[in-house]
């Protein structure tokens, strides 16, 4: 049962995100990712991780999606317009090197032994979390809210108007 | 039981996915977008190990992810309106010179 929910949820991510990736509209492409980072949680929640589902839908669908979306609709961007006969040009060095990442990883997956072990248990409730997170890496959150302090300044003397 | 390779399998190919958005794309927020997909694959890889060895450090570390992502959202689209202030526009192929 969840295993089948897995792989239907895994192909909705997959689908979600290259149609995202090959859109010509921004508009689109941002719904796609939504979509696509909605079932990511999915996953997550079911790989016994429901606090980083939690922030997956708040904070990447909730948030960052949204602050695309405004600057999609902000920008006028004009028609999206098609280059003529550039397809191999723009594509041909992409698909080149997802081929070999692509063909990297079969080939690592069939030489590590061992890497057919199944998925289970594992549960890591929020409380656990939290307290991981808040006695062993104090530091690392003090210097995360730092980063976002930083994030926050330079985003409003890069916005100045003068 | 889904086996550990088949989650590393999708966060791979979510990862080529987001690399491919880098490099063919020519509008600046798609590729803002390829590094956004590129992010969430590699916390799919994080996740899955916190649940191989049954320790919340990597669920810790994509929550570290996820604020690196977000400032580095915040300060990319901030640079891209900057940008189209400057030139009209959100096109790669507009933006290369170093003095104009």
């Amino acid at each position: 049962m969840s295993q089948a929910a897995f792989y239907l949820f895994a192909a909705a991510a997959v689908l979600s995100t290259a149609m995202a990736v090959t859109r010509r509209e921004m508009i689109h492409a941002v719904i796609y990712l939504v979509l696509s980072f909605f079932s990511l949680a999915l996953i997550f929640y079911m790989m016994g991780a429901p606090f980083i589902a939690a922030i997956e839908v708040l904070i990447y669908a909730g948030a960052i999606m949204v602050l695309f979306l405004f600057i999609v609709m902000m920008l006028e961007m004009g028609m999206p317009v098609r280059p003529a006969g550039a397809f191999m040009k723009t594509w041909g060095a992409a698909l080149l090197i997802a081929a070999i990442i692509l063909a990297g990883m079969v080939i690592l997956f069939a030489l590590s032994p061992g890497s057919a072990e199944g998925m289970g248990g594992g549960f890591i409730s929020p409380r656990t979390f939290g307290q991981a997170l808040y006695k062993k890496y104090m530091l690392a959150v003090e210097a995360a809210s730092l980063l976002l302090l930083f994030a926050l300044v330079g985003s409003l003397y890069l916005g100045r108007r003068d | 039981m889904v086996p550990f390779f088949h989650i590393l399998a999708l966060s791979g190919i979510l990862f080529v996915l987001g690399v491919i958005c880098v490099v063919a794309r020519r509008n600046l927020l798609m590729i803002l977008i390829g590094v956004e997909v590129m992010l969430n694959a590699a916390g799919l890889v994080f996740v899955t190990g916190s649940l191989r060895w049954g320790m919340p450090e990597g669920q810790i570390f994509v929550l570290f992810l996820t604020t690196m992502a977000a400032s580095e959202v915040s300060v990319g689209l901030a640079m891209i309106v900057y940008l189209h202030k400057r030139k009209r526009s959100v096109n790669l192929e507009d933006f290369n010179e170093m003095k104009g």
